[in-house]
């Protein structure tokens, strides 16, 4: 089976076989992460081009080594270092990256639908690291991934996300993967940055978050998105901590087995308590270690062509 | 300028006719509507299988001269209009600089006279000073050189204390004030909140699901609710412009039952599209106020039906193409509308059997007239002869490279059309003929 399409985008316009296909390739990956050699000549020839408009320091790295493993070249362009700065426009900069010869953009921008604005100005596909409030496939498909190798099967589990899912694009991503893939999902937040038409799809709505934690097989807490708070969405960090913090005893509500994720960077002693942050619940740098597998996996499904 | 224009079927909502006539024009004006005319020696406009109506008069229209002529001009602009069956456009303040001096007014009907096609251009002046919304403009003398009403569209009032003495000293100079309903607290800003966080389209599933900033409509419903509340008060005319919600339908025609002095217009787009049309960040479908829902599109049309809602007009907001391809956030809000606002009506309205051709022909004709107190609208006998013939029934299908616009952003390019513009006719001149495809 291949993907049925050219570009990543999102988790939402995905089938499941399709995601399974990518998580599938993902574990197979991460028998390349262990090998003292991590280098294989997939991709040999190909050119990644990074293009981050937005500041990230995990998601930018994990692509990078992920290109380098499977042996593309990668070629970084930073929006402050560029002539974005100068006022060139968004198909301009694709276009003169296009020129230069580049077979997959790994696009993040700080606004929604950028990324599939410059589909229509490329030749080579693009992967999406990221777009506004939009989406971040590549975080939901890590974190399918990490739950799937706790709980083997991702249908019929119980799976409570907290924090500002206003604003989340991880949220929206792991949303749909999780819905395709059978899961029940309840999203937790307080009214402010909890948008009641999420009703429109199978999903509980819950802003008591003792409550959507009960029975919860998996919980995500979300980055609180400081940078994204332009508006009076919270009285502050400290009454955002004392209901949606996630810490042991809140826990306790969960089943016995549940785990607990975060997309990273982590607010300790915001949305998750320090100690809990540090525990074998915890599985947050599980996540960055996926993070590598699945972005070989789509790299690979995207320009590999099957060969090899 | 003489002309006979016969074989058509005349329909005239301003007096209730609607039958196989000829039309005698005589000096520019309205001579004869009778069945057979005998003019020998006249020139003769065949219209066989067209409807004769008088020329459309569209209330809302952005000609963005003076100062982004990149986008628009009076040539191009009156050139859509034309083609679009339209004989007046009245165009909006919000230029560089706006509408609020004696010189700016002066200088768009010098160029409508040099470049305008033959199209009657009226100016709207702004409510105030640079459409700041902090000091009113000389209404009086805005009138007295040609302003035909003012308005705040593009930067709405939020202030209740501005607005009411904006009514107040509109009301003193008789002019009608054309109000662009948004709370701005609610949007983000609206025009002014673009590339600044503001709202970009409808807030709703499809906002949520995109990841964009929506604009409630309950921003929309607020502001018309402050503004008919105010105009109560103050007894003056209020005109609210691109209604969108069904909330503000129904706040309209409260007000309306009230007895306010309020009439409101709908443009086509927000009754042939909701906010489904913005996937896939497709920029031509991003406009202020934005596309809405099933259930307000069928209370728009309600509106139409009862009344509540008088006219129709387009909000024509020309942008050029570098300007849409963009990210949807950073792209300007506005479509092209001249050359669709009729075979669009015709299509969501007639079509399905919502309104009569005579009726949707009424919002586009007498309606904006009595809205904004303008003498056309009206084949009367001593009228200017401002007049469309079109084919009610022929489909077509538009492609947007084709348009008279400068621009071309409009979410309609491949769409089928019903209803084509034969003719337009401005003070009996033939201003646009398709087949001479000259305008």
């Amino acid at each position: 089976m291949k993907l049925r399409r050219k570009h990543i985008l999102g988790l939402q316009k995905m089938g499941a076989d399709e995601i399974n296909l990518v998580l599938d390739t993902a574990a197979n990956f991460k028998e390349v992460l262990s090998r003292p050699i991590r280098k294989v000549p997939a991709l040999r020839g190909k050119m990644v081009c990074t293009l981050f408009f937005e500041p990230s320091t995990r998601t930018r790295a994990s692509f990078e080594m992920a290109a380098k493993i499977l042996s593309a070249d990668t070629n970084s362009l930073t929006v402050a270092a560029s002539s974005v700065t100068k006022g060139e426009t968004l198909k301009d900069t694709v276009l003169t990256m296009q020129a230069m010869g580049v077979d997959c953009f790994v696009i993040r921008h700080p606004h929604s639908g950028a990324p599939e604005a410059a589909t229509k100005w490329v030749r080579g596909s693009v992967l999406n690291a990221g777009d506004g409030c939009h989406e971040h496939p590549t975080q939901g498909l890590l974190d399918l991934l990490t739950i799937r190798e706790h709980k083997g099967e991702i249908a019929g589990l119980n799976v409570t996300i907290i924090g500002d899912l206003m604003h989340s694009r991880v949220a929206r991503s792991g949303l749909w993967g999780l819905l395709k893939l059978g899961a029940r999902v309840t999203l937790c937040g307080p009214h402010t940055l909890l948008p009641p038409e999420f009703a429109a799809h199978p999903i509980t709505l819950q802003s008591d978050c003792d409550a959507a934690v009960e029975g919860a097989d998996v919980v995500m807490t979300l980055r609180l998105q400081n940078e994204r708070m332009d508006g009076v969405y919270l009285p502050g960090v400290r009454e955002f901590a004392r209901l949606y913090g996630m810490n042991e005893q809140r826990l306790s509500r969960a089943a016995p087995d549940a785990i607990v994720m975060h997309p990273g960077p982590i607010n300790r002693g915001v949305e998750i308590s320090d100690d809990l942050a540090d525990s074998p619940r915890s599985v947050i740098l599980e996540q960055v270690t996926n993070g590598i597998a699945v972005r070989m996996a789509l790299l690979y499904l995207l320009l590999g062509g099957g060969e090899n | 300028m003489n002309l006979l224009i016969t074989n058509g079927r005349v329909l005239d909502p301003s007096q209730n006719l609607d039958d196989a006539r000829d039309v005698l024009v005589e000096n520019g004006s309205i001579a004869r509507i009778e069945k057979n005319i005998i003019s020998n020696g006249v020139e003769v406009l065949d219209a066989a299988g067209g409807v004769i109506a008088p020329g459309l008069i569209d209330i809302h229209v952005h000609l963005r001269t003076p100062g982004q002529e990149y986008k628009e001009d009076t040539r191009s602009g009156t050139a859509a209009a034309a083609r679009g069956g339209v004989t007046t456009v009245c165009a909006m303040p919000n230029t560089q600089p706006p509408i609020d001096r004696r010189s700016v007014v002066e200088d768009i009907l010098g160029r409508a006279r040099s470049e305008g096609n033959g199209v009657r251009v009226l100016p709207i002046a702004s409510v105030s000073m640079d459409a700041r919304n902090e000091q009113l403009s000389e209404m009086a003398e805005l009138k007295a050189c040609g302003a035909v009403a003012v308005s705040d569209d593009a930067f709405p009032m939020q202030d209740a204390g501005f607005m009411r003495r904006a009514f107040q000293y509109a009301k003193t100079c008789g002019l009608v004030t054309m109000l662009h309903c948004e709370e701005l607290s609610l949007t983000g800003g609206g025009h002014a909140g673009v590339g600044k966080g503001g709202g970009v389209m409808n807030e709703g599933r499809v906002s949520l699901e995109m990841g964009l900033r929506g604009m409630p409509r309950l921003a929309e419903e607020i502001a018309v609710f402050m503004a008919c509340t105010i105009a109560r008060a103050v007894g003056n005319r209020i005109h609210i412009l691109h209604t969108t919600t069904a909330g503000a339908v129904e706040q309209i025609r409260r007000a309306k039952n009230d007895g306010v002095k309020v009439t409101a217009e709908v443009c086509p787009h927000h009754f042939a599209l909701t906010d489904e049309a913005c996937r896939g960040y497709n920029t031509d479908a991003k406009m202020n106020p934005p596309l809405r829902l099933e259930e307000d599109v069928a209370a728009l049309i309600e509106g139409l039906k009862d009344g509540t809602i008088d006219a129709i007009a387009t909000d024509h907001a020309p942008h050029a193409a570098h300007e849409k391809e963009r990210e949807f956030d950073l792209a300007p809000f506005g479509i092209v509308g001249l050359e669709t606002m009729l075979p669009l009506s015709i299509k969501y309205l007639v079509e399905p059997g919502h309104l009569s051709l005579s009726q949707v022909i009424e919002k586009m004709t007498a309606a904006p007239a009595r809205v904004l107190g303008l003498p056309g609208g009206t084949l009367r006998e001593g009228a200017p002869a401002d007049i469309v013939i079109f084919q009610p029934d022929e489909k077509w299908t538009l492609c947007a490279a084709d348009l008279a616009s400068k621009s071309r952003n409009t979410p309609f390019d491949g769409h089928e059309m019903i209803g084509r513009v034969q003719a337009t006719i401005v003070d009996g001149k033939v201003i646009y003929s398709r087949r001479a495809n000259r305008v």
